[in-house]
């Protein structure tokens, strides 16, 4: 086998693949790695989402791809760009732990599962089903989306490699 | 982040001089704790990407002790403690003569005991924070976690997310001379804690 081509994708940060290329992040913690992929076109696109809704930005210039709200239209358009077709688009997420658990506390500490019901319900709107899932959770992860299968793994300390 | 991206360089070096006379009473209670000297390095402040924060303690995928505490009060923040694996394991040994395992597993006794450092270190670190600016500034108590840099870190990012893609970092390594036992303190306070430790030191802004 050839060496894959890997894309990373930072913090807040989102990108496509397509023609056996790889994408991966690493260390989501309470941000969520969201992944959409055309089995036909064979293209792949992730975004590491960290907030919920850009309506709460404070920023002057927005990052679209930090808040689940905007990274989702950017991460299509790019993908149909790219020859994929929004239709045929599947989505598969990991992430949105609660690294450590407060009891009660303020609501801006359970930033995790309310960037996971955000994606969940933005998906819903879009028409674009959830394949899979590996959510919630008090630990980090790394995950790596192939774009020949768009078969998506996950990696954490305790759980060791699992594959959506 | 335009509050942020003003900062003069005279208020940096007053934001380090918090987190020097911070360690500093950190760096001592740890040197009580295991009976021996304990140096810590000049902290640094700084505006750091979010990407670039893990780079200090060895990468977002590295995995790390992470003690986390809020920090509650007039100055609010998220305060860190993160220790190599290796360190860790030096410290137990150091500490409470412990067997420890050469891999990465640990006991609750272990994990306990490592939580009670960071709370420690921790709390003589935030309580001459609260004496020197007269802020109040209570530690919640401490979580343990043995995990990726990135996944811990990200979690203190949170608040800054809104502002930008930056957060403003006190950080100060802890060692005894050698590899084996060196520590980061990050101090994370949230974004509207930053005129409040000014306004109380007496620092004029704008």
């Amino acid at each position: 086998m050839t060496e894959q081509q890997l894309i990373k994708v930072g913090m807040a940060d989102l990108n496509i693949a397509s023609g056996g290329e790889a994408l991966k992040t690493t260390g989501l913690g309470s941000c969520v790695g969201l992944t959409l992929y055309d089995s036909v076109a064979k293209v792949g696109g992730m975004a590491h989402v960290m907030l919920p809704s850009s309506e709460i930005a404070r920023e002057s210039r927005i990052n679209a791809a930090k808040y689940a709200d905007t990274a989702l239209p950017q991460l299509i358009e790019r993908m149909e760009e790219a020859g994929a077709r929004k239709a045929r688009m599947v989505a598969k997420m990991a992430g949105g732990a609660q690294m450590f658990a407060f009891s009660g506390g303020a609501d801006s500490l359970r930033i995790g599962p309310r960037n996971v019901e955000t994606c969940t319900a933005i998906l819903a709107d879009l028409g674009i089903p959830i394949l899979a899932q590996d959510t919630g959770g008090n630990y980090g992860r790394t995950i790596e989306l192939d774009s020949t299968s768009g078969t998506l793994s996950i990696r954490s300390v305790q759980h060791g490699i699992k594959e959506l | 982040m335009s509050a942020l991206d003003r900062l003069a360089e005279f208020e940096l070096d007053v934001l380090k001089e918090i987190g020097n006379i911070g360690a500093g009473n950190a760096a001592t209670a740890l040197s009580l704790l295991l009976d021996k000297p304990v140096d810590m390095d000049v902290p640094r402040v700084s505006l750091v990407p979010f990407e670039e924060i893990a780079e200090r303690v060895g990468g977002s995928e590295q995995v790390v002790i992470a003690i986390f505490l809020r920090v509650e009060g007039e100055a609010p923040g998220n305060l860190f403690f993160i220790v190599q694996q290796q360190s860790a394991k030096s410290m137990l040994n150091q500490l409470l003569a412990m067997e420890t395992s050469e891999d990465d597993r640990y006991s609750e006794m272990e994990f306990s005991a490592l939580c009670e450092i960071g709370n420690i270190l921790a709390g003589s670190y935030l309580s001459s924070l609260a004496d020197f600016t007269n802020l109040s500034m209570a530690p919640s108590v401490p979580f343990v976690t043995l995990d990726m840099a990135g996944a811990v870190l990200s979690y203190g990012l949170n608040q800054y997310g809104v502002m930008g893609d930056s957060a403003l970092l006190i950080e100060t390594a802890f060692l005894d001379g050698s590899e084996a036992l060196k520590g980061h303190f990050f101090l994370i306070p949230d974004p509207e804690s930053f005129a409040k430790i000014f306004r109380a030191l007496g620092v004029p802004l704008e």
